[in-house]
């Protein structure tokens, strides 16, 4: 196999905020960075860029802190193996374009970042349902949301900015429905009280779509339609009501996405990577920051990628540093408890709904003895594109199975990536 | 459309105009398109995470197959195929 090669100090991978922070730390130490990193330019989701203007001033610092500092990207890059060994060290594999990239490094920073939560139910696999962040993501891409009846369902902070950003963009938001009892809601908000700053914040939001209902305690049972979603039923539990909607936009949270580190033997557990307090894996030379170590936001990812970007240069890291982010991840908790999904949402797939939505298995398709393992030998679930990024999470919520191992490669890869030729695909 | 904001790109076989820097993905949405790719039981399915992960909004693009259409900006003169056109 021939592919260019390349060696550095420090392979970070993802550009999101944890990226971002550990990749500017680790160059201001005086170290050979590459960030590796799926998107167009650095941000990742949060701070993806948007073709309706520039990103929040958070995000702006970071990036000019970024380019200031001349670190070599390699942007639309996919890492699909890293290997650990104690003759080579690091090796990290990816492809651009169809071209394969081995690249050697003393450390790598895996800041992978999070993937949406997707529950099934009778027509989650419709075209334009799409994810809540997904909306964003498509949004910022381009997607003109004008005059489109738009149903939001789902659960967390996050249905709050999408809600606020396609209001503001013309659509008809017909509801925004959370799925957390009012209860849980309102002790979240009074929590914030604490944090003046994040509760004006998500007063300006919610008054961006101010005609439209926020129900708490709320949530999706079905979809329907020829061809696209057309229509969908929401319940309190109590009453059911179904609305006409050109879009529906539902997820469940955020997943961390751990693929690459439990490919490198390092502990996870309960779907986290474990780290000590300067950010390292359990694997020598390996450092995790942001949402894989569990999901904390924005500001969490910041300083973790900082402290992860100081100890792969082998600096010594503020104990101010550390302080905040254990502050910042007790924060993180208090969100999660307030959003924890109901035990509604396991049951609203029925039997001839699909659970795996690259090879089409339906729940009737499921023995409830199996392991996750057996499903994917008899059936196929979670062996397709998605290599059970979708499905994972579904089966686990459905069926209360938890991940199969994994192995390389973590993405699909086209046979020339491997075989540097063109004609084999 | 060539006032320099927009550009062309051909989708099943027709022009279609789309504004520069956007996806390929959201090009395809405001062009009306719901179906992007057939799944393996024949059902219509189109653009679910907008970030690279569900692999849902696949198409051809210049012939080569299975291309995420969420991670892949326009480009002048852009061959796209959807399920529609697609007869592999």
């Amino acid at each position: 196999m021939s592919a260019s090669r390349a060696s550095c100090d420090v392979a970070v991978i993802g550009a999101g905020p944890a990226g971002v922070a550990a990749a500017v730390s680790a160059a201001a130490s005086g170290r050979r960075v590459i960030v590796l990193d799926e998107g167009l330019g650095p941000g990742g989701q949060i701070w993806r860029p948007s073709i309706h203007g520039p990103p929040p001033s958070a995000a702006r610092h970071w990036l000019a802190r970024f380019e200031a500092a001349h670190i070599d990207i390699r942007r639309s890059t996919s890492v699909f193996d890293v290997r650990s060994d104690d003759r080579s060290g690091l090796t990290v594999s990816a492809y651009h374009e169809g071209e394969a990239i081995e690249l050697n490094a003393r450390a790598v920073i895996l800041a992978t970042g999070a993937r949406e939560r997707f529950l099934p139910f009778p027509g989650w696999t419709l075209p334009n349902v799409f994810g809540v962040g997904g909306a964003q993501a498509l949004y910022k891409a381009g997607v003109l949301f004008r005059d489109k009846r738009v149903v939001i369902a789902g659960s967390g902070p996050l249905l709050l900015p999408v809600a606020a950003s396609l209001a503001r963009s013309g659509a008809k938001l017909a509801l925004v429905a959370e799925q957390a009892s009012p209860a849980s809601v309102r002790r979240f908000a009074m929590s914030l009280w604490r944090k003046p700053a994040t509760l004006v914040q998500a007063a300006v939001l919610r008054s961006a779509f101010f005609k439209t209902s926020y129900a708490t305690g709320t949530w999706i049972e079905s979809a329907r339609g020829d061809g696209s979603v057309r229509e969908v039923t929401i319940t309190n539990g109590s009453t059911t009501r179904t609305l006409a909607c050109d879009v529906l936009c539902v997820a469940f949270g955020l997943v961390p996405n751990v693929e690459i580190a439990r490919l490198l033997g390092c502990e996870v557990e309960h779907g986290m990577v474990t780290v000590d307090a300067t950010q390292a894996t359990s694997v020598s030379g390996v450092y995790c920051a942001g949402e894989p170590t569990g999901i904390g936001g924005v500001d969490a990812a910041i300083v973790e990628g900082e402290i992860a970007g100081l100890a792969a240069a082998g600096q010594s890291v503020p104990q101010a540093l550390v302080a905040k982010a254990e502050r910042l991840r007790r924060d993180a908790a208090t969100l999660d408890a307030a959003f924890a999904l109901r035990a509604e949402l396991r049951t609203l797939a029925k039997p001839e709904t699909l659970v795996c939505r690259c090879e089409d298995v339906r729940l009737r398709d499921l023995n409830p003895h199996w392991t996750a393992r057996q499903a994917k030998l008899y059936t196929r679930a979670g062996m397709g594109p998605c290599q059970g990024r979708i499905c994972g999470a579904a089966l686990e919520s459905v069926m209360g199975w938890t991940a199969d191992s994994v192995r390389p490669p973590v993405q699909p890869v086209r046979l020339a990536s491997f075989i540097n030729d063109p004609s084999a695909t | 459309m060539s006032d320099g904001s927009r550009v062309t790109l051909i989708v099943d076989g027709n022009a279609m105009s789309a504004s520069k820097g956007t996806t390929v993905a959201a090009a395809l949405i405001n062009s009306g398109f719901a179906m992007f790719r057939s799944s393996v039981s024949g059902e219509a399915r189109g653009p679910v995470c907008g970030m690279g992960v569900c692999y849902e909004c696949r198409v051809t693009i210049d012939g080569v197959r299975h291309q995420r259409s969420c991670t892949r900006t326009v480009v002048e003169g852009m061959r796209v195929d959807t399920a529609k056109a697609d007869v592999g």
